[in-house]
């Protein structure tokens, strides 16, 4: 049930609110993310890169956000 | 040709269509800074480093990056699957990892599980396949067994990569029979993967035939990273001379190098 202008989402296993109506893309800069440096997951679905500034998020949506850290 | 520029010459390798001149493959995790691990890479000689994928600081954005440090234009980075058990979880960590980098060369390894870090040969299998499917271009971390690594690469593995010990081991090769056996048979580039803890186990490893070595604790934990690097770049090299230009038979008993003939 959505009682709001906002939404509630899942990132990286948090619990979030953000606005309606906002993409992946604005997301990850309210996140204080670069979009072009981390690959997004919705949902267990790859969003490519180049989609992120188009799709909007919706209610109930679970995003992994990753990028590429020291390892063997 | 002169003697030095034939043993300077052309001694490249190459993996899926991608060639490289240095054979050692260097991790960037264990390192106290990421300066140290830039530094370490660079006295290595590394054209390949493997990273891992992991979900971003959401609480502190702003820290610095390894790409920050570590020029993913300068240096092929190879993304792993550290740290997943199933095949389901190394292949949503490599989708992830393609989708960040851009790049369909990858390391795989499904673990067994977290005492010995030995690989699971099904899930890995498993994993090879789908990957393959979907147009992965997979370097495969894997068993010291030659059946296991050649159903690998029937399955699309471009690289077959046995450990010589226990991953972060430092024990170096406890294997050599069976790492040599997986040189002569194998189609693709076989290289150690784990198990490496200073430069003669490198050394050992380009003696056996290896295409290349892979390692991360024995330069990240060594008193001095940076020299181990370069250490180990030395090792890598003097081995695969050695084994170019092949070594001596063994004997039981001794030889004498100076002339029996003409002795006083």
């Amino acid at each position: 049930m959505v009682y709001d202008d906002t939404l509630s989402i899942t990132v990286n296993g948090q619990h979030r609110r953000v606005l309606k109506g906002i993409t992946i893309a604005d997301l990850a800069l309210e996140l204080g993310l670069e979009p072009t440096r981390v690959a997004v997951e919705r949902n267990l679905e790859i969003v490519p890169r180049s989609t992120l500034g188009q799709t909007k998020i919706d209610d109930g949506d679970d995003f992994e956000i990753v990028t590429f850290v020291g390892g063997g | 040709m002169n003697v030095l520029s034939k043993i300077a010459g052309e001694d490249s390798w190459s993996v899926a269509g991608r060639t490289f001149s240095s054979r050692l493959i260097v991790g960037t995790g264990k390192y106290k800074s990421f300066e140290q691990n830039a530094a370490a890479v660079e006295a290595s000689g590394a054209e390949i480093v493997t990273v891992a994928v992991r979900r971003v600081n959401i609480a502190d954005p702003k820290q610095p990056m390894l790409t920050d440090f570590i020029d993913p234009k300068r240096y092929t980075y190879l993304p792993n699957t550290a740290g997943c058990f199933t095949a389901e979880d190394a292949i949503r960590t490599l989708r992830l990892a393609r989708e960040a980098g851009g790049w369909n060369l990858v390391k795989l390894e499904v673990l067994g599980e977290a005492k010995t870090l030995y690989p699971d040969m099904i899930e890995t299998l498993r994993a090879t396949e789908v990957l393959a499917k979907e147009g992965f271009e997979p370097m495969v971390y894997c068993a010291d067994d030659p059946i296991a690594a050649k159903k690998l690469e029937d399955a699309g593995a471009v690289a077959i990569m046995p450990l010589g010990a226990p991953i972060g081991s430092g024990l170096g090769l406890q294997n050599q029979v069976m790492i040599r056996i997986m040189v002569e048979n194998a189609r693709v580039p076989v290289l150690v993967d784990a198990g490496v803890g200073t430069a003669s186990d490198a050394a050992v490893a380009m003696e056996l035939g290896c295409d290349g070595v892979l390692m991360n604790t024995a330069i990240a934990e060594a008193k001095d990273p940076v020299l181990m690097a370069r250490a180990m770049k030395a090792a890598v090299e003097a081995g695969r001379l050695a084994y170019r230009a092949g070594r001596m038979g063994k004997r039981r008993y001794a030889d004498p190098s100076s002339p029996l003939a003409g002795l006083i």
